[in-house]
């Protein structure tokens, strides 16, 4: 009884404490962590919003980089911080989904990021070169259908968003083909110029870079991608592929729902900015504003996409 | 051409260009010089301000600062055995030596003068010839990044005349390092005994400082207790500057071979300044009438390094800047840049914004003569560092350390590591292992592991994994630079035996056990 007292006690205390402290959210500087080395779109995009969060939200803003393990050094680092909103980082879905699912221990669980907001999608096309012979998707899985394990496509990484696109694709119109992973996706474009792949996954910013040099087969978007409207979805060619590599903030667990807010908000009032729309799509990307609950369903249910087919796939 | 690269030129000294030039050089030399903060860094940090600029100013100032950094890293490379950046290792072969020797202010003037001179071929080369090359920096597929990082390795029997098995066991032991964390290809998670920390593999620069720096203070520290950093002090002099300049432009040849190696290394995308650096030195050492001199604190060996690495930086911006493609991590900072001032890299660089492109590169070369100045003078502030007695100059390198460890990742866990490996670099060194196999190991394990990944996968599906990897033009040189390299020791031991016996290329270990006597 006497403990229950002292429990109540100090639960009382602590929310009389929390309230001032919520109340006057942000005081202090935030440090907003880029899980990757600087000089990525990642960063890029980070580098634009931090002026911009510094006035929303009336601190200073510290972008610091913690590259390493494709993002999961950061994200493990993100998950062990204080959720009282003074750290947070930026997030990248497939990534944040797929390392759980492939490594058993990533350092991090995909439900301990507590999202924030995502503002920003790069929808995942498949390519070939100007003079490939492949005038179509038809005809690459036509010829792949008849000259199996012949056609390889290059990529950026493994169970990266690049490499869950292809099995996709390859399961779902039954061929076989040879996916040949890069690190990075700037190396995997030198090789798909340099025409040592036959087709290349890559992001449409990355397409859009190299539009006068390429033929994209089709894009993993629901409607056309605009820098690109004559390209096909493949959906529109019945085949349900959707991907993207998209980008976030989170904070570490267990953030109390109003801190959320406050960031959520700015996250959003930036990437609702027409200027910063416009520069985004004129590079390629597709601007988003999900704010915290619309991210965590949208990542729940990738979950549970891509669950079976890293399982089905890893040996 | 002619008019719009002078059209560059002229917008290169406009007073407030300029200005912007000299503090992207002085800032660069600073991120160059501090082990731990990278071109890459200084480079990222600066585009933010270049926002406010117009896109000439401020792609004249990120020039600066890459420039600046390709020298900057010889500065500790030379007076403390610390390469500043990855890029300088092979300068500390040459450049610490001098610096015990009193020469110190040799090393940095050598340094200067060659970056400069590498800067200025790569850069004419650039400015001349970058489309064509471009083309040919894409004919480098899995096998050929395969073959060169053999050829890197194979210098490790160049370093370790005398004992190849010590050098390869080195060499293995680095490579080893190398797979540690996340297999970039195939995703598998290595030697990480359980720790997700370690995922990140080891970082390059923190086993740099580990293996070069630390074991020269527990050196200074433990046993001798020397008052002075090094055993002769250095007494900077203006007849030095020019003597180094006089010495070194009287070998034109050490000088363009070098700068052409970095530039050849810098387009092929992906391969950096260290393997640039490492060539040259070989090279430079392999060709040389006195290869007795290497190692033991010769300028040549210092300008032959310097010069390929600032020769990198231009080389590695022809891929970008007429496809687009980042063939180092500072040139994926300019990428996106150029692409923040709206200017897509491609064919439209050097017609629609030709003079802006030109104005860059001209900043690249203005850079390079700013470099050779700072340089020179600094020199005589610079040398005199290591005439601090030891007792305040180590503890401000262990500081030193520790910071650019943290600061390269934000990671504790690598301040842990450097330890580490300062232990294991200091008791190697009693051993008689040079750290450098190991770092060779470090580097071109990547490397090698995905040429070799790469076209084991492609040849299945080409019909053949072998032919596939040989009978292609660009490997087939590659393969031929391999076996001379391979076979040159024992034509080296055979010229050592018609002349002088000690007529071969060695990197030096006296120095290590200068400290032995106890």
């Amino acid at each position: 009884m006497k403990k229950m007292l002292v429990i109540a006690l100090a639960a009382c205390l602590c929310l009389v404490l929390a309230v001032p402290a919520l109340a006057k959210y942000p005081s202090d500087p935030i440090v907003y962590q880029i899980p990757f080395g600087p000089g990525g779109q990642s960063d890029l995009e980070a580098r634009r919003q931090q002026p911009m969060l510094e006035k929303i939200l009336g601190v200073k803003v510290i972008v610091q980089y913690k590259p390493g393990g494709g993002g999961s050094i950061g994200w493990a680092t993100l998950v062990k911080e204080k959720p009282d909103g003074y750290f947070i980082s930026g997030i990248n879905i497939p990534h944040i989904v797929l390392q759980p699912l492939a490594r058993g221990n990533a350092g991090y669980k995909t439900d301990e990021l507590e999202p924030i907001a995502l503002f920003q999608a790069t929808p995942i096309g498949l390519a070939v070169l100007k003079d490939s012979p492949f005038k179509s998707l038809a005809d690459l899985v036509k010829y792949a259908k008849e000259h199996p394990g012949e056609v390889i496509c290059g990529g950026s990484g493994t169970w990266s968003g690049h490499h869950i696109a292809h099995l996709q694709f390859s399961k779902a119109a039954g061929i076989k083909m040879t996916y040949i992973p890069s690190k990075g996706a700037a190396k995997s474009i030198a090789a798909f110029l340099g025409g040592h792949v036959k087709a290349v996954w890559a992001n449409s910013n990355d397409l859009v870079q190299h539009a006068d040099k390429i033929r994209v087969l089709a894009f993993g978007t629901k409607k056309p991608f605009p820098n690109l409207p004559a390209v096909p979805t493949f959906e529109s060619l019945g085949y349900k592929i959707y991907a993207s590599i998209d980008r976030g903030a989170a904070a570490p667990p267990k953030t109390p729902a109003a801190i959320i807010k406050v960031l959520q908000d700015a996250f959003l009032k930036i990437s609702n900015d027409p200027k910063v729309q416009e520069q985004m799509k004129k590079d390629g990307f597709v601007p988003l504003s999900m704010g915290a609950a619309e991210t965590k369903a949208y990542i729940a249910e990738k979950v549970k996409e891509w669950g079976p087919v890293v399982k089905e796939f890893k040996k | 051409m002619f008019d719009v690269a002078f059209q560059g030129l002229l917008q290169v000294f406009l007073p407030h260009n300029f200005l912007v030039l000299f503090i992207g050089v002085f800032m660069g030399i600073v991120f160059g010089a501090l082990p731990g903060l990278t071109a890459t860094m200084g480079l990222a940090l600066l585009v933010p301000f270049t926002f406010t600029m117009s896109p000439a100013a401020g792609l004249i100032m990120l020039a600066g600062i890459y420039v600046g950094a390709m020298y900057g890293d010889a500065i500790p490379a030379v007076l403390i055995n610390t390469p500043g950046t990855p890029a300088a290792i092979a300068t500390t072969f040459d450049g610490f030596p001098l610096a015990q020797k009193g020469m110190a202010q040799h090393g940095l003037v050598a340094a200067a003068v060659a970056s400069a001179f590498g800067s200025l071929v790569a850069n004419m080369v650039l400015a001349a010839a970058a489309p064509p090359l471009a083309e040919v920096s894409l004919q480098f597929g899995p096998p050929e990044y395969f073959w060169l990082g053999i050829f890197g390795l194979t210098i490790i029997s160049t370093l370790s005349t005398g004992n190849m098995f010590k050098g390869f066991l080195a060499g293995t032991i680095g490579m080893l390092l190398s797979a540690v964390g996340m297999a970039d290809l195939g995703g598998d998670i290595r030697l990480t005994f359980g720790f997700p920390e370690l995922q990140g593999g080891i970082e390059l620069i923190v086993a740099l400082i580990g293996f070069f720096c630390l074991p020269e203070i527990l050196s200074s520290v433990i046993g001798q207790r020397r008052a002075a950093y090094t055993e002769e002090a250095s007494n900077p002099k203006l007849s030095v500057v020019w003597e180094v300049i006089k010495s070194l432009l009287g070998r034109p040849w050490l000088l363009i071979r070098s700068s052409i190696i970095g530039t050849v290394v810098g387009f092929a995308p992906g391969a950096g300044g260290n393997i640039a650096s490492m060539v040259s030195y070989n090279e430079a050492c392999r060709w040389d009438k006195h290869p007795e001199e290497y190692g033991k604190g010769t300028i040549k060996g210092v300008a032959a390094s310097e010069a390929a690495n600032s020769a990198m930086a231009p080389g590695s911006l022809i891929p970008l800047l007429t496809l687009g493609i980042p063939g180092s991590p500072p040139a994926a900072v300019i990428l996106g840049a150029l692409m923040l001032h709206g200017m897509k890299p491609g064919a439209e660089l050097f017609s629609e914004h030709a003079t802006v492109t030109f104005a860059f590169i001209m900043g690249l070369l203005v850079a390079a003569f700013l470099v050779t100045i700072i340089g020179s003078f600094g020199s005589f502030v610079f040398a005199r560092i290591i005439n601090i007695p030891s007792r305040y100059l180590a503890p401000a390198i262990v500081f030193m350390t520790v910071l650019g460890s943290y600061a390269i990742r934000n990671n504790m866990l690598d301040v842990w590591i450097m330890f580490i490996f300062g232990i294991i670099g200091y008791v190697s060194s009693k051993l008689k292992f040079h750290p450098a196999p190991i770092v060779l190991g470090l580097i071109l394990g990547p490397f090698v592991e995905e040429g070799l990944v790469q076209s084991m996968l492609a040849g299945k599906a080409e019909g053949g994994t072998l032919s596939y990897m040989v009978l292609r033009p660009i490997s087939g040189v590659l393969i031929a630079l391999c076996l001379m390299s391979l076979l040159w020791p024992a034509y080296a031991a055979w010229r050592a035996k018609h002349r002088k016996p000690d007529d071969v290329c060695q990197v030096p270990l006296e120095k290590l056990e200068a400290s032995d006597e106890e």
